[in-house]
């Protein structure tokens, strides 16, 4: 598949995390690539929100160091913001907006210049073939449409990175693989996307996954590899193998 | 700056295509008005008296007449007997009876002394009270005349002459309470459901990973609901003047400063309490009790402050709208200047300050 001498786009070494004497996130360290399509799986309270918070600049890190498009989480969080993407699993759009309306004010909140918007908006919407629903209101979607348009909307700035927190939560299977097809473009362009998912048939969309249980990362290799190191016939499998070890409570 | 301006007209767009929500705001004040001003007035007029007089004398009749003379009451009938009363009241068609003893002027020329009862309803004791005061001015008026004659020694008569009111009207107080309790349920209470709305359904989230700074989006949420505010005061500045007949004897600037000053508290009030709640149910309640009822209650508006127990009155100075009432009656009944409201001025100012720091502070502390 794709090699993995290329660029680091996101770094992280001995990232930790504490909350009073609790340890969210003990000590991950990990290299994401550009362009790569990084699953960040793990079951509920394994760490894997905490841990994004704090790449995406929202948390600061109680120890350890990571990097994202060059900038350091701990020091360069305004920076690291203007070069991410986010899409959060409620597929955040204001619902009584109207599709154009979300797609100008995430631009503007984004700083998108004024004169590309225009162009760029018909163009987006061209391709998802929303042509006619440019004035409908976000409510009257459909929830795969919705989620569509989160994810068009969280990379209309071109970012470097975009996160995406359990992206696909109750959509159909239909409409997952039409959302996963998007995501392939995206990385094809150069964005590298980071995500996490409970679907563990999307784990196997990923180029590489890793696997957090407990705070720390357990696994971390291709869906392949990881398949033929724990001689599991499916992601499913070879996640139940690690997270059996948890002795943490699920919140 | 564009970033921003797109995100106020966005947060306009929230308020105004809910249709009903922005009826609701518009229309709030002018209806709260209304009510108060008109309806939930303490003055008692047209009362129905029912009289049992078995004297049927001069001294009855000249007490009765200045019953019928005044436009507080209207001489409903004469009674047969003292068992009737009872029945009247539960009837409800009458407010008050009369009871003269028998032989009235009789016993009043030769003892100098003759017994009249009030009765009231009870059930209602403000205006049980109000009822009982303005009869037993009445009768006493009688009393007085009838015994004006030359022979009488030196009489003292007070005469009251109440300032800045002195008809006594209901308005002067409630105009200002109702000012205090909108200005507080649109900023305060909108302000945080707003907010709480953005955390429900996971838009804040995504403002915070943004590169929007927490200032820039506290601000942008604030400023229609600020906006709408200054709609609503001049709404309820122009009604009370010109259909309640309010005065403003004061500088009407130095009303608008003070009220701007209240709208600040309020807005950062409401940003207090969406920091700390994460449910737009959880933001309304919370407005509602911790806001509005002492509002209501603890601010001078329906009971007098001097009147409450000892702990509530403490309570009440920490209520921004008891102040903002202060002020406000200050400035627009007794026409005063600057110096005389500067103690309320320094109070919500400090009430500001305190307040927007530590809700800036808060919603910062949960980026965390």
């Amino acid at each position: 598949m794709k090699s993995t001498t290329r660029d680091i786009v996101i770094s992280a070494q001995q990232l930790t995390k504490k909350f009073g004497r609790f340890t969210a996130v003990d000590a991950i360290s990990f290299d994401v690539y550009k362009g790569e399509i990084f699953g960040f799986l793990g079951a509920n309270g394994a760490g894997k929100t905490t841990a994004m918070r704090m790449l995406s600049g929202l948390s600061a890190a109680t120890s350890g160091r990571a990097t994202v498009a060059g900038y350091d989480i701990n020091t360069q969080p305004e920076q690291i913001k203007k070069t991410i993407g986010y899409m959060s699993q409620k597929f955040a759009l204001y619902d009584d907006l109207k599709v154009w309306e979300n797609i100008r004010l995430y631009a503007g909140i984004y700083g998108v210049p004024e004169k590309e918007i225009a162009p760029r908006t018909d163009r987006l919407l061209e391709q998802l073939g929303f042509e006619n629903e440019r004035n409908t209101m976000v409510k009257s979607l459909p929830l795969g449409w919705k989620q569509k348009l989160a994810f068009s909307v969280a990379i209309f700035h071109e970012p470097t990175v975009v996160f995406l927190d359990e992206p696909t939560g109750g959509v159909d299977p239909a409409a997952r693989r039409n959302f996963w097809e998007m995501i392939y473009d995206a990385a094809a362009r150069g964005i590298t996307v980071f995500a996490t998912t409970h679907y563990m048939d999307e784990a196997e969309y990923c180029d590489r996954v890793s696997i957090m249980v407990d705070g720390k990362i357990e696994a971390l290799d291709s869906p392949v590899q990881l398949k033929q190191t724990y001689n599991a016939r499916t992601m499913d499998e070879v996640f139940h193998q690690l997270a059996r070890t948890s002795t943490r409570k699920a919140d | 700056m564009n970033q921003f301006l797109t995100f106020v007209q966005k947060e306009f767009y929230h308020i105004f295509r809910d249709r009903w929500t922005t009826i609701i705001l518009l229309l709030l004040p002018v209806v709260m008005l209304i009510l108060f001003g008109f309806m939930m007035t303490t003055e008692v007029k047209n009362t129905r008296v029912a009289i049992f007089d078995p004297s049927r004398d001069i001294a009855t009749q000249g007490i009765i007449n200045k019953f019928t003379t005044s436009e507080y009451f209207i001489v409903e009938g004469y009674i047969d007997h003292p068992r009737e009363i009872e029945a009247l009241f539960r009837k409800g068609r009458i407010g008050l009876v009369l009871v003269f003893s028998e032989r009235f002027h009789e016993n009043w020329m030769h003892t100098g002394e003759a017994q009249v009862q009030l009765i009231a309803d009870g059930s209602d004791p403000n205006t049980a009270s109000t009822l009982t005061m303005y009869a037993t001015q009445l009768i006493n008026a009688y009393r007085q005349e009838s015994l004006d004659l030359p022979q009488t020694p030196l009489q003292l008569t007070p005469e009251i002459k109440l300032l800045y009111n002195p008809t006594l009207k209901g308005s002067y107080n409630f105009v200002p309470g109702v000012m205090g309790m909108i200005l507080m349920l649109i900023c305060a209470m909108m302000t945080s459901v707003s907010i709480a709305r953005e955390k429900e359904t996971g838009t804040m989230e995504v403002l915070l990973v943004s590169p929007m700074k927490s200032i820039q989006i506290i601000i942008a949420k604030v400023v229609p609901y600020f906006f709408i505010s200054v709609i609503n005061l001049t709404t309820v500045l122009v009604l009370s003047v010109f259909v309640l007949g309010m005065p403003v004897n004061g500088s009407l600037g130095l009303l608008i400063f003070i009220s701007l000053i209240y709208i600040f508290v309020s807005l950062a009030l409401g940003l207090l309490i969406s920091s700390a709640v994460d449910r737009q149910m959880v933001a309304l309640l919370i407005s509602a009790m911790v806001l509005m009822l002492p509002v209501i209650m603890l601010s001078g508006m329906m009971f007098p402050v001097e009147n409450l127990p000892g702990v509530l009155r403490w309570m009440s100075h920490v209520i921004p709208a008891k102040w903002y009432m202060i002020a406000v009656k200050k400035i627009m009944i007794e026409g005063l200047g600057f110096e005389a409201v500067a103690r309320e001025f320094v109070i919500l100012c400090s009430m500001a300050v305190l307040l927007i720091t530590a809700s800036v502070k808060r919603f910062k502390y949960r980026l965390e």
